[in-house]
């Protein structure tokens, strides 16, 4: 297990490295930022300074060794625009967005496992065919316009529940949590479904397709003939089997909703942040966005060793890799 | 006289299927006294092994018993309630399956495997089950299984998870085992510890047992009856050495000639020409008849299932009554 950990660190490092250079090359050719930062009136005198405190005076390589030498030492840069540092301004906006994806992700497995496990066991029964036949709904309508739906229906016609923004928030460890008031809840309903909607379709039919497969093992018929009740055989025998699928597509799933949680943020208003970096994308704040870009790649890498932990607790033919 | 363990009586098992009715089992009888072992024999799709779940009650649809009895004890297995039937499913009727590799769950230690199963049946504490399968381990022969409850399928050998396979079906020491092929995955070393193994146990706890193969030379040396199969009817029936040494059956005269052996070195092995028929609409009469070198049009009737010689019963209307040499 330590050999395991340490080769997927080092790993990790080199990953973390590559992905650094081409990030800050990307972000260099999206723009130069100064044409926006400074305003057209400024003399020849004033930008020069502008761009020399801004450190885009310098090439490219060395403005590169700079960045990595202060990201090493955790300092990624301050933001061109709100002059604060990078990391401290997407640290803020983080736990809107965690809360948002842990919300969505969890409510795909309380909904998707059932139906799929549901749809698996009884795969002929009329509600099997309808769960299968929304699943497929729930894939190819676009968030967006699932979002605005939403809106329309539970926020402007019946009024259930709001539109926009956190609501209350509780504040922990210094950091803003809004699940923990029922004015939060309500907030976080509506996005963290339309969130949900593609992740709940996709573990209902991992979910199908893996009890299906299951169903027909020899060790399933096996447990029934050692007399085990049907729960048990399900709930046991074949849901343990299942699970390893699910949670490495729903782990890897949930770095992307981390990622790429702007449309329903933009669309509900959530301050997370997803719309920070769209904000910043459309000033070339670059700092914020090579920090945030940073913070994904260090996002999936945790995501991805933690999938792969947790498979190895699931599927013990995993377990002994890296011992040697 | 008490009730056989188990007596099968004209079972058929019928698979309902869009394109028709499999008759996968027709008419299959047959009585497995304690203590003994009956052979079931046949090609693959002959029906032996739905024979063996439908005595466990474990058809999955689109299969399902459409005639006969299964009695227990007495009981009809057949009209048994699913709640009493997984009573006695692992608690008196255990099975072995065919395929070491796939019985065991991949992601569940052994101990979890026994305990469950001793636990679905008794109403002991943890402590006492495990105490259970771990002397079931022992008594199939795995070296310290103390350590080896706690390991995972994964971590064992084919011969040595068929092992535990068969001390699962122990656990209750029950009054019937269907054994599906547990040998024919493998080594022959392995095979003969196995057989031994079971031939021992039975013995011992006076189980009936019913071993599915499609190997005569194992049957000829663990049976005492035989029952051979082809296209889901039994063909021929009685004691081994009577069937083995004076078959009546062409069918079986014909299994018999295919099984290489020494005093037949040199020789082409003899074959039964063509194939299994499909089950799915199978036409009236013999279901041999096409393969068969002694086949006449009233074969097109079906044959009795009749006794030729005392204890002996075979499905032709022309069986081998001369002695035959094999």
């Amino acid at each position: 297990m330590t050999a395991f950990l340490l080769r997927r660190l080092i790993q990790a490092a080199a990953v973390v490295l590559v992905m650094s250079l081409l990030v800050f090359l990307g972000v260099f050719a999206v723009g130069d930022p100064i044409e926006i930062l400074i305003s057209p009136e400024a003399d020849q005198f004033e930008r020069e300074r502008a761009v020399k405190a801004l450190g885009l005076d310098l090439p490219l390589w060395q403005q590169y060794l700079v960045f990595l030498g202060n990201a090493l030492r955790g300092d990624l840069g301050r933001s061109f625009v709100f002059n604060e540092p990078a990391l401290k301004l997407i640290l803020e906006r983080m736990p809107a967005t965690l809360e948002l994806a842990i919300g969505a992700t969890v409510a795909a497995l309380i909904i998707g496992l059932p139906l799929g496990l549901y749809a698996g066991l009884k795969p002929n029964s009329p509600v099997s065919k309808g769960i299968m036949a929304t699943s497929i709904l729930g894939f190819s309508l676009p968030t967006f316009w699932v979002g605005l739906m939403l809106i329309m229906v539970f926020a402007v016609q019946l009024g259930w529940l709001p539109s926009t923004g956190r609501g209350e928030t509780v504040t922990i460890l210094g950091m803003r949590w809004s699940f923990l008031t029922s004015d939060g809840i309500a907030h976080l309903i509506m996005p963290a479904l339309n969130l949900a909607l593609f992740k709940i379709s996709l573990v209902i039919r991992l979910t199908r397709a893996g009890v299906r497969e299951t169903m027909l093992m020899d060790y399933v018929k096996f447990a029934r003939a050692k007399g085990l009740s049907p729960a048990r055989v399900t709930f046991v025998h074949v849901f343990k089997n299942i699970l390893i699928p699910v949670v490495t597509v729903v782990g890897l799933e949930f770095g992307g909703t981390i990622a790429f949680s702007v449309v329903t943020e933009s669309v509900f208003a959530w301050p997370g942040m997803g719309k920070l970096i769209i904000d910043s994308i459309n000033v070339l704040d670059r700092p914020v966005m090579v920090a945030y870009l940073m913070m994904i790649v260090l996002l999936f890498i945790t995501i991805n060793l933690v999938v792969d932990i947790t498979y190895s607790l699931l599927d013990p033919r995993v377990r002994l890799e890296g011992k040697q | 006289m008490s009730a056989p363990t188990l007596e099968v009586r004209n079972l058929r098992t019928h698979f309902f299927t869009r394109a028709g009715v499999v008759k996968a089992v027709d008419d299959v009888s047959f009585t497995v006294e304690a203590g003994k072992v009956m052979g079931l024999v046949g090609e693959s799709g002959s029906g032996k092994t739905v024979t063996g779940f439908s005595i466990l009650g474990l058809v999955d649809p689109p299969g399902r018993i459409a005639g006969g009895q299964i009695l227990f004890k007495g009981r009809d297995l057949a009209t048994l309630p699913e709640a009493e039937m997984r009573g006695l499913r692992g608690n008196r009727i255990a099975m072995i399956f065919q395929d070491p590799m796939m019985t065991l769950n991949p992601v569940l230690r052994i101990d979890t495997q026994m305990i469950e199963t001793v636990l679905a049946h008794a109403k002991v504490s943890r402590e006492e089950a495990r105490q259970r399968a771990r002397d079931a381990l022992g008594q199939v022969g795995i070296p310290s299984p103390d350590e080896r409850l706690k390991a995972y399928p994964h971590q064992f050998s084919g011969g040595m998870r068929q092992r535990v396979a068969i001390a699962i079906a122990l656990l209750h020491k029950p009054d019937v085992i269907v054994a599906d092929e547990p040998t024919t995955a493998l080594d022959v070393t392995i095979q003969g510890q196995i057989l031994a193994e079971a031939q021992k146990l039975c013995a011992q706890f006076g189980t009936a047992l019913v071993w599915i193969t499609h190997d005569l030379s194992v049957v000829a040396g663990l049976a005492d009856d035989i029952a051979v199969m082809y296209a889901g009817k039994v063909v021929e029936s009685g004691p081994v050495t009577q069937v083995l040494d004076a078959p009546l059956h062409p069918y079986t005269l014909g299994l018999i000639g295919s099984v290489p052996s020494r005093n037949k070195r040199g020789e082409p092995l003899r074959q039964i020409p063509g194939m299994t028929p499909s089950l799915l609409n199978l036409p009236a009469g013999c279901a041999f008849r096409s393969r068969c070198p002694r086949a006449e049009p009233g074969c097109a009737e079906p044959p009795p299932f009749a006794e030729y010689r005392p204890g002996q019963h075979a499905r032709c209307i022309h069986p081998h009554q001369e002695a035959v040499a094999a």
